[in-house]
């Protein structure tokens, strides 16, 4: 099945990435991520959020607008609207019609009602920006981006009835094309390294969250005490009469300061965290695709073996679910691998940008905090030369 | 005030075998008087610190620090001349007994502060212990501006018991009990004047008295509200450690990001051993807070001095009428008994009341005249010190809030240059 689906797509994965391969000057493109040559003839953008109330339900739909050169889409443009369900249902057909191909995630389904506002200008804007990704992804994959699925996401203006549901129901990954009850004989090597490359990157992101929950933690207690700090100041400044202005004075640079932090908290929050975690699901889902892996080539030994043992009993020529096996195993592997390497040049360029949006905003908030007591001082110092000046007249 | 060169000279920040106490910049604008202070004539410095031990007062092992005094005469040093300093050995019990002496000695004085006998504000790293080197180092600098500021006051610096403070190691204890001085603390007057107020009090001793409050309890509230800010800020720059830990980690299975992350977790290892210089150094802050914490509570004993010597007069005048149901009736009269708590305050003092009577009557008439002449004179020189103790405060506490937010830009250019440093790593991956 992957073979067909390799001849009837215009371009095999190899050749694709390579008239696709990314830019390997990182320096220009750190914002856009997923600028390549000029040869990208699809773009997508999710976008203006918009809430739908009906009698049933309430929810809310993000407007994908397409443009495209390619010759699949009827026309040149396309302005759609979709609700999550909708992603999902994209993400399900894609992974059950190209299941050896590593297919993006999608951020977090569920959220508990009662803890997290799904309404919130926070949660859409955070939701809204890992969908936007997911798309733009699975446009710039060489093999996805040519799913007829896809096609249909991005062009048909009431997606509910070409789906032919109301309900979905989230079939369970990767469990129907493999076969039961084969068991793998030996990885090879490079497979392995994968798996433990994912299990310890998984771990080590892990570790990053935690750290920059406990972070902000510390920052939101810092912050309590910084503003009452602050408020010390000015009430001192009712009693003084010389030294009120320069009292004052430091209760405003510190209040500036809280400000400040309080912008780089919830960037981190907003920018930092949800980019974090939603490569953790991607892991997850590279993991997945590497079990599927996994059982097509054990399959593949099992039915072999089962093969081999028969032509030795009866003579009969090796069956051709064996070779077909064999395909399977062999498309996989060489989809996986490029899909690896893209997989990690995307990865290295993700965090590039999330570590060093990081570092912007932490020298952005410590420059705040140094102009507001350059400010200060200058004011008290030129209060201090004029008080000497007056003195010595 | 003029202010003239010859006098900065006479600061021993200049000096550079000397670790200049944080206070004495602030010293330069404050030291210039009329006449001649002691510190035109002297140098002084609080050299060293040292720990010695010893039997204490019931024959029990001890150890405790003693600090090195150290003087030269001002001539010399102006003109070039380096003679060996004369130097003695004080522990910081002396200190406290020579403040005493010269609180009661000069009771319309404003006697600055020692640093505090024990570490109180203290943020969860600093160590309370008195025998911490860092906190004796930082005392050693309050001993050192206690001095600085005792011999460059116009009245205090031309005490003769401070003079021997500084110059005669043995025998000095002696010398100090031997003035009488805590005869004359009279806290007898002083533990009734707390309970019972007086009738028109000059009002602008009330303001002072007032103000003193308003001193003590900010300054008492900035230093328990920054020794718990620095306990957080402690808390964030530490966990960013962590970054450091994870980033080495993740760089041993990265190839081409390997480098990058690597020396970026060392920024962030930086970054997080930063904060323990930063906050070093925002003690000397704390320190020049403490002092006028410390200061507001002289500033009170002065502005009650006033009240206390009317007190006294209006008693001595009752004692010798032997009027004592007048007298009674007068503090009746403040409304005292209106109030459950106050009218038990009150009962409590009337007994203590009779008791000092019969001691008080037994000093006769004579007293009444000297307590009066005394309390004419006291009340100008009282007022003339607070006010310079006004214009002093204002001109170090302004200087210590420039300096709070030097420290302050310093920080931020340190936490610049570590992200920056770390945004290059992270570029470079």
């Amino acid at each position: 099945m992957a073979r067909q689906l390799r001849l009837s797509s215009p371009a095999s994965a190899s050749s694709l990435f390579n008239r696709l391969q990314l830019d390997d000057d990182l320096e220009a493109d750190v914002r856009d991520l997923y600028a390549s040559t000029e040869t990208r003839d699809l773009f997508v953008t999710v976008d203006d959020p918009k809430k739908h109330v009906s009698t049933m339900e309430t929810y809310i739909t993000y407007r994908v607008s397409t443009k495209t050169t390619r010759i699949e889409f009827d026309l040149p443009e396309y302005c759609v609207r979709r609700r999550y369900q909708d992603f999902d249902w994209l993400r399900i057909k894609l992974e059950d019609s190209q299941p050896t191909h590593l297919i993006p995630p999608l951020p977090e389904k569920f959220v508990m009602k009662g803890v997290v506002d799904r309404f919130s200008e926070e949660f859409v804007e955070t939701r809204m920006k890992a969908l936007d990704k997911f798309l733009k992804r699975v446009a710039d994959h060489p093999v996805l981006s040519f799913n007829p699925h896809l096609n249909a996401f991005l062009s048909v203006k009431d997606l509910n009835k070409r789906q032919g549901l109301a309900l979905l129901t989230k079939v369970g990954e990767s469990v129907k094309h493999v076969a039961g009850g084969y068991k793998l004989r030996a990885r090879p090597a490079e497979f392995c390294a994968m798996g433990e490359y994912l299990d310890t990157f998984s771990q080590k992101l892990g570790t990053i969250d935690r750290i920059a929950q406990r972070i902000l933690k510390e920052q939101s207690e810092y912050l309590t005490e910084l503003r009452e700090y602050g408020t010390v100041y000015s009430s001192w400044a009712t009693s003084e009469e010389e030294l009120q202005r320069p009292l004052e004075g430091v209760a405003s640079c510190v209040k500036t300061c809280c400000g400040a932090l309080e912008d780089q908290s919830e960037s981190m929050s907003q920018d930092f965290l949800p980019v974090l975690r939603e490569y953790v699901l991607y892991i997850e889902s590279m993991k997945n695709v590497l079990r599927k892996r996994d059982q097509t080539q054990a399959e593949y030994e099992g039915r072999l073996e089962a093969a081999i043992l028969r032509k030795q009993e009866d003579r009969t020529p090796m069956p051709v679910e064996v070779e077909k096996c064999q395909d399977k195993v062999e498309c996989f592997n060489a989809d996986l691998k490029a899909d690896w390497e893209r997989w990690q040049s995307n990865k290295r360029q993700d965090f590039k940008q999330l570590l060093t949006g990081m570092a912007d905003r932490n020298i952005n908030h410590y420059e705040k905090c140094q102009a507001a007591w350059e400010s200060l001082i200058t004011l008290l110092q030129d209060k201090q030369t004029e008080d000497k000046t007056s003195e010595t007249n | 005030m003029a202010e003239d060169g010859k006098e900065e000279s006479v600061a021993t920040d200049d000096e550079s075998d000397h670790t200049a106490a944080d206070g004495t910049g602030s010293l330069n604008n404050t030291m210039v008087e009329e006449g001649s202070t002691l510190l035109r004539r002297m140098e002084i410095c609080v050299a060293e610190a040292e720990k010695r031990s010893g039997k204490n007062a019931v024959n029990m092992q001890e150890t405790f620090t003693v600090y090195l005094i150290e003087t030269r005469p001002m001539d010399a040093v102006v003109e070039g001349r380096n003679p060996a300093p004369d130097a003695l050995w004080r522990r910081y019990s002396e200190f406290e007994l020579l403040r005493n002496y010269l609180i009661v000695t000069y009771p319309y004085i404003v006697v600055p502060p020692l640093p505090e006998k024990r570490a109180e504000f203290v943020w969860h790293k600093l160590s309370a212990d008195n025998m911490d080197p860092d906190f004796v180092e930082r005392r050693r600098v309050g001993l050192e501006n206690f001095l600085l500021r005792v011999a460059s006051h116009p009245v205090l610096s031309n005490d003769q018991i401070l003079y021997h403070f500084l110059t005669e190691e043995h025998g000095w204890k002696e010398v100090v009990y031997e003035t009488g001085f805590q005869a004359k603390a009279d806290s007898r007057l002083r533990a009734l004047s707390a309970t019972f107020r007086v009738r028109n009090p000059d009002k602008r001793f009330m303001e002072m008295k007032h103000y003193s409050d308003e001193l003590q309890s900010h300054t008492s509230q900035l230093l328990r509200a920054r020794a718990r800010v620095a306990d957080r800020l402690y808390g964030v720059y530490k966990v960013h450690g962590n970054y450091g830990r994870v980033f080495s980690e993740w760089s041993a299975i990265e190839k081409e990001m390997g480098d990058g992350l690597q020396s970026a977790g060392h920024h962030m290892d930086a970054y997080a051993a930063s904060i323990d210089d930063i906050l070093e150094e925002e003690e000397h802050y704390a320190d020049q807070m403490k002092e006028y914490l410390f200061y507001a509570e002289a500033l009170r004993l002065v502005s009650e001095h006033e009240p206390m010597m009317i007190f006294s007069l209006l008693w001595q005048s009752s004692v010798q009428k032997h009027e004592l149901t007048q007298f009674e009736l007068e503090m009746a009269s403040q409304d005292l008994i209106s109030k459950k708590q106050q009218r038990e305050e009150l009962a409590t003092g009337i007994v203590r009341t009779l008791k000092l009577l019969e001691e008080l009557i037994a000093e006769g008439e004579e007293t009444v005249k000297e307590k009066t002449l005394e309390c004419e004179e006291h009340v100008e020189k009282a007022w003339v010190d607070m006010q310079r103790f006004k214009e002093q405060k204002d001109k170090d506490l302004r200087e210590a809030l420039i300096n709070y937010a030097v420290m302050q830009i310093s920080m931020c250019k340190k936490g610049i240059q570590v992200w920056g440093n770390a945004k290059e790593c992270f570029l470079k991956m």
